[in-house]
């Protein structure tokens, strides 16, 4: 037995909105997690679950009122945003986010791949980076490695989402965030851009954090599932245990915490 | 006639044309709507000017100008960024303040450079009409400058700098300080204003501490007609956009000047255009036409 290391411990964050106020909202209430290396979590919960809080605070975003971040043996839970880039990429749901829409494919791949590092006075684009993201951007088959030039904001949803998600690995993340990813995309591409999320994440052996609206895509994906509510993990589910797990039976334990989207996300498949 | 006021307007447009190329780094590029130049300007003046006066190398003066007009952009990045004071707000409080500095700087409202050294004094001894070699220097000057702000943009550093102004969550994301990044920006943008500022000070023969009132309207209509003519599509354009549109609005002043617009109405005719220009997409409607200032 080998002990994997975590490359992942929450310990007891607790983070409040307008805090002293009426409308004082604890939006993590003590939350524990480690995720050892190698991981791909799925995160549910309803609206306001703190999902999207969980991991603005994993990213930096905010700074939690108590407890720790600790990535890789490093205490980051004051490290501001910027600084988390050499840890953490991230995707976030809205495609326009991650990429910037005045400069050019390759100009933006040029940027995600310095993530965490310095950036010099060195020329950005060289050949040899052109012809790398050429031949990575064949394994997306949308046809943007004969597009390099053109700026983003040409690309749609999709293929911009794509292309995040391949400018997130472009420079091997200690740990991929994805918020909600595939949620602002039609039905068929979210299904392209997830399949593409996991193989690369199965391939380059990336600890992951997914959160998802969408049921069926938490129980398929992923080797470990997370449900939080109210602030707290609800549920915590992994290996043969998650594997077997159906959409029903999380709705016959859990269907009165999980009022919203969620359950509308997997409507189509309850029988 | 349109032939007579070519050397004027072309010498003027070359010369202005290093601050539409600080104003389109900060509004454009950065996205940051900055109101220092009409302080920076007359600074770059001041700065050179005080320093020729007391007998100081000109080609120094315009070094120290320049990075005199560095500092400035730069504080206005910090108010910006550190003390977090809305970006007009810190221009505007920036181009108040450096009209007092100019004034200490100058030790009064304006000085005469007639009698002193300048970088254009070799000029004068010349065999040729004065504006050929003046013309010929703003043209080699401004062009180096647009070179090296295109070949900047395209580092490793300043692409993340156009990012800063196109995407800033994503770039920060990245692991960019983007604050230091709009400090660098707007210090840099305010150092070629400054620039503009200590060369046209010498070639005219005086500073004065009026000399920056309105360059920012100026500043803008020559990249709106610029970008008029050519779509910014890339750095390279956006940068080509600055000069030739500064070129031509220097154009349209001398011509309106020769035609008989009184120069004291100058700045109103300039804020006319630059108003027309922006309002005509509200009239029309349309996305399609809209002339993009992003920083406005």
């Amino acid at each position: 037995m080998t002990v994997t290391a975590n490359m992942l411990s929450l310990k007891g964050i607790v983070k409040i909105f307008n805090a002293g106020t009426q409308d004082e909202k604890h939006a993590l209430d003590g939350v524990d997690l480690d995720v050892s290396a190698g991981d791909f979590i799925t995160i549910i919960g309803s609206n306001g679950a703190g999902k999207s809080t969980l991991l603005n605070v994993i990213a930096g975003t905010y700074t939690p009122d108590e407890g720790q971040v600790i990535i890789d043996g490093a205490d980051l839970t004051r490290a501001p945003d910027y600084k988390m880039a050499s840890y953490i990429s991230r995707v976030f749901q809205s495609p326009t986010m991650g990429t910037a829409g005045d400069m050019t494919i390759e100009e933006n791949l040029c940027m995600a791949e310095l993530r965490g590092r310095v950036r010099s006075l060195k020329w950005g684009v060289t050949h040899q980076r052109r012809r790398h993201y050429r031949e990575i951007l064949k394994v997306l088959d949308l046809g943007l490695e004969d597009r390099l030039k053109q700026s983003v904001g040409l690309l749609s949803g999709g293929q911009r989402q794509s292309l995040t998600l391949l400018m997130a690995t472009l420079t091997l993340p200690k740990l991929l965030l994805l918020d909600e990813h595939t949620a602002a995309l039609d039905p068929r591409t979210a299904e392209k851009v997830i399949t593409l999320t996991n193989q690369m994440v199965a391939e380059n052996n990336i600890t992951t954090l997914m959160v998802t609206h969408n049921m069926s895509q938490a129980l398929q994906y992923g080797n470990r599932m997370i449900m939080l509510h109210q602030g707290g993990i609800q549920l915590d589910v992994q290996g043969a245990e998650k594997q077997g797990l159906t959409i029903q039976e999380v709705i016959n334990q859990f269907g009165t915490t999980l009022k919203d989207e969620t359950l509308l996300a997997c409507r189509p498949e309850i029988p | 006639m349109i032939l007579s006021i070519l050397p004027i307007s072309l010498q003027q447009g070359l010369a202005y044309a290093l601050v539409a190329l600080g104003i389109a780094l900060a509004f454009r590029v950065l996205a940051f709507p900055d109101l220092t130049v009409d302080g920076s300007f007359p600074l770059g003046g001041a700065v050179a000017a005080r320093l020729i006066f007391e007998g100081v190398d000109p080609s120094l003066a315009v070094v120290a100008a320049v990075m005199a007009g560095f500092l400035a952009g730069a504080l206005t990045g910090l108010l910006n960024t550190r003390l977090k004071i809305n970006s007009l707000l810190a221009g505007i409080l920036m181009m108040t303040i450096l009209y007092s500095v100019n004034l200490r700087i100058m030790g009064r409202a304006n000085i005469q450079l007639l009698d002193r050294p300048t970088v254009f004094t070799f000029m004068e001894n010349m065999d040729v009409v004065r504006y050929v070699p003046v013309i010929t220097f703003f043209l080699l000057v401004t062009l180096v400058v647009k070179i090296l702000l295109d070949l900047f943009l395209h580092t490793e550093y300043g692409m993340a700098l156009r990012a800063t102004g196109n995407n800033e969550d994503m770039i920060r994301s990245l692991g960019v300080n983007t604050d230091n990044a709009t400090v660098f920006g707007l210090g840099l943008s305010n150092a070629l204003v400054a620039l503009s500022g200590a060369l046209i000070a010498q070639d005219q023969g005086f500073s004065d501490v009026g000399m920056g009132i309105g360059m920012i309207v100026a500043g803008l209509a020559s990249i709106i007609i610029g970008e008029a003519m050519l779509k910014p599509k890339t750095v390279f354009r956006l940068t080509l956009a600055a000069v030739i549109g500064s070129l031509l609005y220097r154009f349209i002043i001398s011509l309106g000047l020769r035609l008989g617009l009184a120069p004291t109405d100058l700045k109103m005719a300039t804020g006319f255009m630059v108003i027309i220009a922006l309002g005509i997409p509200a009239f029309k409607k349309s996305r399609e036409g809209k002339i993009h200032l992003r920083g406005v």
